[in-house]
């Protein structure tokens, strides 16, 4: 993407906007997954939250990994979700306790966790930063099918035997359901 | 107006802040969800964090090697390969143990303690 003129009124440029307008849709869907009472809002959340995070990775410079954000995380994970939460959920379970006893330690322990994370992040000196270097599908190629095949190939593997697995432990064991 | 955010988005800073603030999110409903299906969801928002820092690591860190920005991307495809094996495999768990115990919430999965 070529650098556009800042906009008049702003004084910002259009990725910053982008950039902006996404980061803060992406940290509202998520507080929406892990607060929304409605675990399929909480789904709907989350796909909106991985949608906003595939408009980032455009403006970082990596349209491939976007593309498979979209594909598998929108298109393959939510489904698998969305799934889950229909075959598993009762009527009840809005008007239930959504959250562990242990809700407001683990909210105090996470802040302090995003607080180290940003005061580490601030304070640490980076290696020189340069202008986006963009990771275009050519590239991307080249180095999956070159010097990542061999990680290429397990976690493809990985895959082959986590979808066997997930059919085996899914299905239905009539055997055992019968003699119980 | 908002002159001080200017050039944000060619900022690495920004990137691992927003990485820092979604995984902390993650974690956050990691810990405090009761529903198998939330803990579940709040594990891909962490490694979509992780994936996010590997993005912006490779976009804004000046290197040597030409193909920098694409081995960020080439990690963060594998990354959601294992994502994706995960989610599967987790999922299937959980309805294999909602078909046991008639529940999704994980603290009623208490065989073990009584």
């Amino acid at each position: 993407m070529t650098q556009p003129d800042t906009i008049p009124l702003l004084g910002l440029g259009w990725n910053d906007l982008l950039f902006l307008a996404f980061a803060a849709v992406m940290v509202v869907a998520a507080l929406a997954v892990v607060l929304q009472r409605d675990i399929i809002r909480a789904g709907g959340a989350m796909i909106i939250a991985f949608a906003a995070l595939a408009g980032l990775y455009v403006i970082a410079g990596s349209p491939v990994v976007a593309g498979a954000q979209v594909l598998v995380y929108i298109g393959a994970i939510s489904v698998l979700v969305l799934f889950a939460i229909m075959l598993t959920q009762t009527k009840a379970a809005p008007r239930a306790l959504v959250f562990q006893t242990q809700a407001v330690p683990a909210a105090i322990a996470t802040a302090i966790l995003a607080l180290l994370i940003v005061a580490s992040v601030l304070t640490t000196d980076w290696p020189k930063q340069v202008a986006t270097q963009v990771a275009d599908a050519r590239s991307v190629a080249t180095t999956l099918f070159g010097q990542f095949t061999l990680p290429f190939e397990v976690v493809s593997v990985l895959l082959l035997a986590a979808v066997v697995g997930g059919v085996f432990l899914a299905k239905r064991e009539r055997d055992r359901g019968e003699a119980d | 107006m908002l002159s001080a955010l200017n050039l944000v988005s060619q900022n690495l800073n920004a990137y691992l802040i927003l990485s820092g603030l979604l995984f902390s999110i993650g974690a956050f409903g990691f810990l405090a969800r009761r529903n198998a299906i939330s803990m579940l969801m709040s594990i891909e928002l962490m490694l979509n964090a992780v994936n996010l820092a590997f993005v912006a690591f490779g976009a804004f860190v000046s290197s040597a090697d030409p193909s920098h920005a694409a081995q960020a991307s080439d990690i963060a495809l594998i990354v959601m390969a294992a994502a994706a094996a995960e989610a599967t495999v987790g999922l299937a768990i959980v309805i294999a143990i909602y078909r046991n115990r008639k529940t999704p919430l994980v603290d009623e999965y208490d065989a073990m303690k009584r």
